[in-house]
């Protein structure tokens, strides 16, 4: 496969850019692998990668029903930071977002990672104390936030307006160092990368169905036909559900539409990512012009990636608020995508009642910016059966109650 | 040049000038102009710069399927980015500006990555700016941004109002053309409520410019004709600027009208946005012609042919001198006849197909016109207009080569039914191979809640473009939706019509047909974006293969048209380059806006103080005329402290504080939750929802109440007081109230729906006082009425009938460790109250207290905070509450769950009290840290600071805080880091920092 540069791409471009080859095989499957992986969104392709590149695991296909990145990895706001909480995820995340700032080189595939710096606005006094107990809490995990005060906010977003009339600006927890990235390029960048390490990406293979013998994984049955394996790892976001019944046990998962839209772009006025937690909304512009926004998820449970009018309508009233400036910009498109809500909001990485079956799902609203990091906490525990990043995601923690509840810190967990 | 003709313009009044501005230049139109439509009236060929390369750009069409003519509008506060000029209605004193560019329109620099075009192919972005690493954030990323975007970003707040409709009908038809007219006359008569909408200002649609005739009636008369017919139904509401942006579940759909927009005024709101839920809908929405695709068709002075047409009868205005004509359907022959008819010159039409066009063709033909058939454009000369062209054979490119001057070409590709509508909302598209397009598939509509489908496209829309034939498919689609909605069909037929004879278009993808890459990556497919033959085909060959893929990676069909120019062009391409069939490759998913809606119209009319509008106590205004500092507290506003002229926030507090230990303070709880829960399963349910007994509570007595959730954390608290046999009031938080109520509500109504419990919110229905401090009593007992003595209202009981000349209840509770009275009297009386209260207590130095006050003295009392020393991971255990969860009882939320492993872990955090050494305030929110660090490097932790004050009674700081094992390690000293580093040390005591033994609250 061709390395890309800025040489490569000068060398094709006398070509008229004929000579570029394939970003990744199309395969058909093998009999048997060391290792499946079903769902090729980020967290899937990012533990296949790290299997290889962590462990040296490299005859391994991962299986997709649809197009590779078509799910809630090509549908999210990209924002990634790991100001979180509690120690379990501020962990994961921090692992995740460090290597966000290395990926493009990681994978010669530029994912823009942006660190342009991600604000959570505090507007009651109820959020100014649970922000100052975050940076606390980041301070002793190595994570670099701060606490800022109403000027600093406005002067890093001059579009904002502080002064309510509904919810002043009071301050804001401040990551300097989160941003966002290119979706599709961490999905696209890790496939390529994958295939060249010789694992197949199989798109539109779906899977139907999982082998089992003595409570131990055998194999999978696919549209594409079946197909054995050894260890077998299953990530695929809102369907968690449906491939753990194929499997025999039952997740506490459930599946909700998160919606999002973006504006028709305009010329830069923001640089930073905004969340305002209280009134349900937050905003970046993204490298094209787009103002990008999302907010809460639908109340009840569906499959449709449709989502409702008046969750939006929600969203887009509390920016406007925020941002005065966004009334007269016009929606150009919107979307949903089904998250996959645990009880405590936080995901599951984890050991399953089969055995050789791993399970990694429940990021919900918020997984885009875990991606390298559960992928590389997931190839360690398929790897070696266990992982410091993971312990605490097991599925066992809702039979003893040990939850990782992030809700104190923000109501939205983008 | 292009310019107004001394003829024709059924849409403008030639009597009523406009003038107007554009890109400071002044320029002038006629009423009844759109912004395109002027421009081109003026010979403003040139309106703007792609997206990408920054390459010329013109107008291409004639309505909202516009990429090109993008504008600046306004100004200040009515300032609006990105205006398609071909939808923007002329009006006196607009001022439009070109985007994109720089220094200016005809001079941009931004042209450079023109040149460099061949460096800057589909996702090169992925390919570069890898190295060195820092460079991308410092500076190919800002380089990037500088670029990016369109319009300019409004500079300040947008004064325009909007609102929202909410509207029921029967039957909605969307779209004003001859289809959606025609269907709404069929179901005039029907019995349905109807709503009709058409995006434009002037019904009609195509019609009205493709059939100068209906059967022997003009089409203007023929359209007029129906809509004063429709007129005279009080059933059926019209409504044009309105247009169907989406389609939803059960039959909603959203309505966009534009109120103003094309009034010189500001006045009345702007956009009004209905959401309607409609039995049936009917999408009459027509087609967009596909332009075609050959080398350099960007270039300005190339527009669709059915533009060209409308530009010639709507606006009477002629788009060039020499208007060539390229094609692969008859359609385009009319604007050829048309365009002869107003004398402008066609020098040649151009026809792919080698057999040729039908009638159409042949009366052109009649006209003198040279019609080319089986050729193709090879090149168009020109930069920022078109020249000439070379026109070859379609099959071979270097076959009969010509140039002909010309200075605009109207192209067609065929036509697209707007399908999206019909697809927001599930419906199935299929491929017609015939006419070369995706049509709405009969079979697969979309479904309702009750599985039968709700949405049917008829005419155009549903892929017919014969007249007769769209006459035909209305009246039969419009029949299907009036019987599904419920109504009356009459039987009625439509009058045939007599169709031109026309041949069938043939589909050409790529022109000419053996285009080499060097003219490939010259044709254009997406023309804002800048998306060229050469893109996609460089996506299919590096393995994007599905449409999204391919779409995502060159970016087509993701400008401000959302595709509706290139889509299927591009899709087309993909196909052929992949080797597979138009229908395997499959289009991308319709999704609403049909075209961008403003964000004012989504947000509607609760903006500034109708946003979440302030929730007021009975109080608040006796709040802010003292001066309180208030602070949002969920959505009420609560006084945070009343400080006096030059007084800090920290020294009203303290006052405050001192004043009410000392003697009297006065707060306004009304904020508190109130919520009357009765039935003869009412004890029963408060049982399960609270953690202790509730039913045993004698009428007369309160109880103090924990609540939790089902996975067994502490969720609320408040004092309960049992009202009648019943009948129980419960006090929730104030940020509490509406959850606890939607908790009760879910419970009864998902669980227990069977149990006979009535849940009443009466929060708002009183004021809530409390009266607190050593002279409480003497206060209520100077108003006299009531016994509030010891003995007939000991703690913890309540009491109602007359203090004064107020209806009061009266509960003698406390939250501050003071002798205490909360007092509720209707809402209605609580200033009167109030002010009578702070009256009389004036002999006393009565102090009115607020929030913070009220946290100090909380805390000083070792007294919880939901919120505070809560956080969704707290059990009640945690918090030394084991007094309140009851023993005896079965069942109650939270219950099973408080006996899983990790809860009854001994070594929990747990909550104690905390003072630093020197007597000063701990940092609020500061962790203490253990020996070391866990497995992932973290600094190891056992507790965290939940509440921090300084206390003005005990003159130090005191803190509450959940400590590893905190209460057995009492008089342990731990260690607080401060986010810089610094470590506080801070001891261990009990949390009850004053008046432990609750003397000072018992008298
Ligand atoms: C609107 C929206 C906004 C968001 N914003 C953010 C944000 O700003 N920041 C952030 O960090 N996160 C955000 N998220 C969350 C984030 O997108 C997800 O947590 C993350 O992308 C999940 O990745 P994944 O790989 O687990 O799932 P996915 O990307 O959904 O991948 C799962 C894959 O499994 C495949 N699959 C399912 N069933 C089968 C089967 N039977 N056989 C084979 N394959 C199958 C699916 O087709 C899919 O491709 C947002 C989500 C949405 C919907």
């Amino acid at each position: 496969m061709k390395r890309y540069s800025v040489f490569a791409v000068a060398r094709e471009a006398l070509r008229y850019h004929q000579g570029w080859g394939r970003a990744w095989r199309s395969p058909e499957p093998k009999k048997k692998y060391e290792a499946i992986i079903i769902g090729a969104g980020g967290h899937g392709l990012a533990t296949a990668y790290y299997l290889g590149k962590n462990h040296g695991l490299k005859n391994v296909a991962i299986l997709e029903k649809g197009w590779l990145g078509g799910g809630n990895t090509g549908r999210n706001t990209t924002i990634i930071r790991s100001n979180y909480l509690q120690d379990a995820s501020a962990a994961i995340y921090e692992k995740a977002r460090s290597l966000y700032e290395t990926m493009s080189q990681d994978l010669n595939y530029n994912v823009m990672f942006s660190p342009r710096g991600v604000m959570m606005l505090a507007q009651t006094q109820h959020e100014i104390r649970g922000y100052k107990r975050t940076a606390h809490a980041n301070a002793l995990q190595g994570v670099s936030t701060e606490f800022i005060t109403p000027d600093r906010v406005k002067s890093l977003v001059p579009i904002i307006n502080i002064d309510g009339p509904r919810y002043p600006v009071l301050g804001a927890l401040w990551q300097p160092r989160g941003g966002t990235a290119r979706h599709d390029a961490v999905a696209w960048g890790y496939a390529r990368a994958c295939s060249e390490m010789g694992m197949d990406v199989i798109q539109q293979c779906e899977v139907t169905g999982i082998r089992r013998q003595n409570g131990q994984v055998q194999g999978v049955e696919t549209s594409k036909g079946s197909i054995d394996c050894e260890k077998l790892g299953i990530v695929v976001a809102g369907h968690t559900g449906v491939l753990a019944d194929m499997a025999g046990f039952r997740m506490p998962i459930e599946s909700v539409a998160l919606q999002a839209l973006v504006s028709e772009p305009i010329k830069p006025c923001m640089d930073v990512v905004v969340m305002a937690n209280t009134v349900h909304g937050y905003m970046s512009q993204s490298d094209k012009g787009e103002m990008v926004i999302g907010g809460g998820a639908d109340g009840f449970n569906n499959y449709t990636q449709r989502g409702s009018f008046h969750h939006v309508e929600e969203t887009v009233r509390a920016l406007i608020e925020t941002f005065p400036i966004i009334s007269r910009l016009k929606m150009l498109r919107w979307w949903g995508g089904i998250v996959d809500m645990t009880g405590d909001r936080s995901p599951i990485l984890s050991t399953t009642p089969v055995k050789n079956i791993f399970i990694n799902c429940g990021w919900g609203t918020g997984g885009f910016k875990a991606i390298p990091g559960s992928g590389w906490a997931m190839a360690e525990l398929m790897a070696k059966g266990h992982s410091s990043l993971t312990e605490e995601f097991g599925l066992n923690r809702f039979k003893e109650g040990k939850f990782i509840d992030e809700s104190v810190a923000a109501g939205v967990a983008h | 040049m292009s310019k107004r003709l001394g003829v024709g313009g059924q849409f403008i009044d030639r009597s009523k000038p406009i003038k107007f501005q554009f890109n400071g230049r002044r320029f002038s139109g006629f009423k009844g102009d759109t912004l395109a439509s002027a421009l081109l009236a003026n010979d403003q060929v040139l309106i703007g710069r792609s997206f990408k390369y920054h390459r010329p750009r013109g107008i291409v069409s004639s309505g909202s399927e516009e990429p090109n003519a993008l504008m600046n509008l306004g100004e200040n506060e009515t300032f609006e980015p990105n205006q398609r000029a071909t939808t923007t209605e002329l009006f006196e004193g607009l001022t439009a500006f070109s985007q994109n560019h720089w220094p200016s329109l005809n001079f941009d620099i931004g042209v450079i990555n023109n040149y460099l075009s061949r460096f800057l192919p589909a996702g090169f972005y992925y390919k570069m700016f890898i190295h060195p690493r820092p460079f991308w954030k410092y500076i190919y990323e800002p380089f990037i941004r500088q670029s990016a975007g369109l319009g300019k970003a409004p500079s300040v707040k947008d004064t325009s109002d909007y609102e929202h409709f909410y509207a029921f009908y029967d039957l909605v038809i969307i779209g004003g053309g001859i289809s959606g007219l025609n269907a709404a006359l069929t179901a005039a008569e029907s019995g349905l409520k109807i709503l009709i909408m058409e995006q434009n200002s002037e019904w009609g649609g195509r019609c009205l410019v493709d059939f100068p005739f209906i059967n022997e009636e003009p089409g203007l008369k023929y359209i007029s004709r129906i809509l004063s017919e429709l007129r005279k139904y009080k059933n059926v509401t019209m409504r044009s600027r309105m247009m169907g942006a989406g389609v939803y579940d059960h039959g909603y759909l959203l309505g966009y009208e534009r109120l103003n927009d094309h009034l010189s005024t500001n006045e009345g709101p702007r956009h009004r946005l209905w959401r309607i839920r409609a039995k049936q809908i009917i999408t009459a929405t027509g087609a967009i012609e596909r332009p075609l695709s050959f080398p350099g068709n960007d270039i300005p002075g190339i527009m669709l042919a059915s533009a060209v047409r409308d530009y010639a009868t709507n606006f009477g205005v002629a788009v060039g001198d020499k208007v060539a004509i390229f094609t692969n359907n008859d359609d385009a022959y009319r604007t050829a006849i048309t365009l002869h008819e107003i004398g402008v010159t066609v020098p040649v039409i151009i026809d792919a197909r080698s057999s040729g066009g039908g009638e159409l063709a042949h009366h052109a033909k009649e006209l003198g016109i040279r019609v080319e058939n089986g050729k193709a454009i090879s090149k168009v000369f020109g930069q920022k207009r078109v020249k000439a062209v070379t026109i070859c054979d379609y099959e071979k490119s270097d076959a009969n080569k010509e140039k002909i001057e010309c200075d605009s070409i109207a192209m067609s590709g065929g036509w697209s039914p707007v399908v999206h509508l019909f697809s927001h909302c599930g419906g199935k598209l299929k491929w017609d191979e015939d006419l070369a397009m995706f049509r709405p598939d009969k079979a697969a509509k979309p479904t309702s809640s009750d599985g039968l489908p709700f949405v049917t496209a008829v005419g155009s829309a549903n892929g017919f473009l014969l007249m007769n034939e769209v006459l035909i498919d209305t009246l039969d689609g419009s029949r299907t939706a009036i019987r599904a909605a419920g109504g009356k069909i009459n039987n009625k037929k439509t009058k045939e019509f007599l169709d031109k004879n026309e041949k069938a278009p043939e589909a050409i993808w790529i022109s000419p047909k053996d285009a080499n890459i060097k003219k490939r990556s010259k044709t254009w497919l997406d023309f804002q974006n800048d998306v060229k033959v050469s893109d996609v085909e460089l996506a299919a060959r590096e393995g994007f293969e599905s449409v999204e893929h391919a779409k995502r990676y060159t970016t087509l069909g993701m400008a401000t048209d959302q595709g509706k120019l290139s889509n299927i062009n591009g899709l087309a391409i993909l196909s052929s380059t992949l080797g597979k069939e138009i229908p395997r490759v499959g289009t991308t998913t319709f999704r609403p806006p049909y075209t961008p809606i403003s964000l004012g119209s989504i947000g509607g009319s609760a903006r500034n103080e109708l946003f979440q509008p302030i929730r007021k106590t009975p109080i608040h205004e006796w709040h802010e005329k003292k001066g309180a500092y208030m602070e949002p507290v969920g959505q009420w506003r609560r006084p945070f402290c009343y400080p006096k002229e030059g007084e800090t926030h920290q020294k009203a507090v303290e006052r405050e504080i001192n004043q009410t230990r000392s003697s009297l303070g006065l707060l306004d709880a009304s904020t508190l939750g109130k919520l009357l829960v009765t039935g003869p399963d009412a004890g029963k349910f408060l049982d399960m929802l609270y953690t202790n007994m509730m039913s045993t509570l004698k009428v007369g007595k309160c109880r103090y109440g924990l609540m939790c959730s089902e996975n067994g954390f502490l969720i609320d608290d408040g004092v309960v007081a049992r009202i009648d046999e019943q009948t129980w009031l419960c006090h929730t938080t104030s940020g509490g109230a509406d959850r606890i109520h939607s908790h009760m509500e879910e419970w009864l109504q998902t669980e227990w729906w069977d149990w006979k419990v009535y849940v009443a919110n009466l929060t708002e229905q009183f004021a809530q006082i409390g009266v607190v401090g050593p002279n409480a009593r003497k206060l209520l007992e100077k108003i006299g009425g009531l016994d509030v003595s010891k003995d007939a209202l000991g703690f913890m009981e309540w009491k109602e009938g007359k203090l004064g000349k107020y209806d009061a209840r009266i509960f003698r509770i406390s939250f501050s460790g003071e002798l205490s009275f909360e007092v509720a009297v209707p809402a209605g009386q609580g200033m009167a109250f109030w002010k009578e209260l702070i009256e009389l207590g004036e002999e006393f130095g009565v102090m009115p207290y607020g929030t913070e006050a009220l946290h100090v003295m909380r805390a000083e009392k070792g007294f919880i905070m939901i919120g505070d020393e809560t956080d969704g991971t707290v059990i009640p255990q945690d918090l030394n509450l084991t007094w309140a969860i009851s023993k005896k009882k079965e069942d109650f939320l939270g219950k099973r769950a408080q006996e899983r492993a990790h809860m009854v872990d001994p070594n929990r955090w747990k909550l104690v009290g905390l003072e630093t050494l020197d007597g000063s305030v701990l940092p609020d929110g500061a962790y203490s840290t253990a020996q070391g660090f866990n497995s992932n490097g973290q600094r190891s932790t056992q507790g965290r600071i939940t509440s921090s004050y300084y206390s003005p009674t005990l003159k130090r700081g005191i803190a509450m805080g959940l400590i590893l094992n905190g209460p057995s390690r009492e008089g342990e000293i731990i260690e607080f880091p401060k986010i810089d580093g610094t470590i506080i040390p801070a001891k261990i005591t009990s949390p009850v920092f004053y008046d432990p033994d609750g003397e000072k609250q018992n008298v």
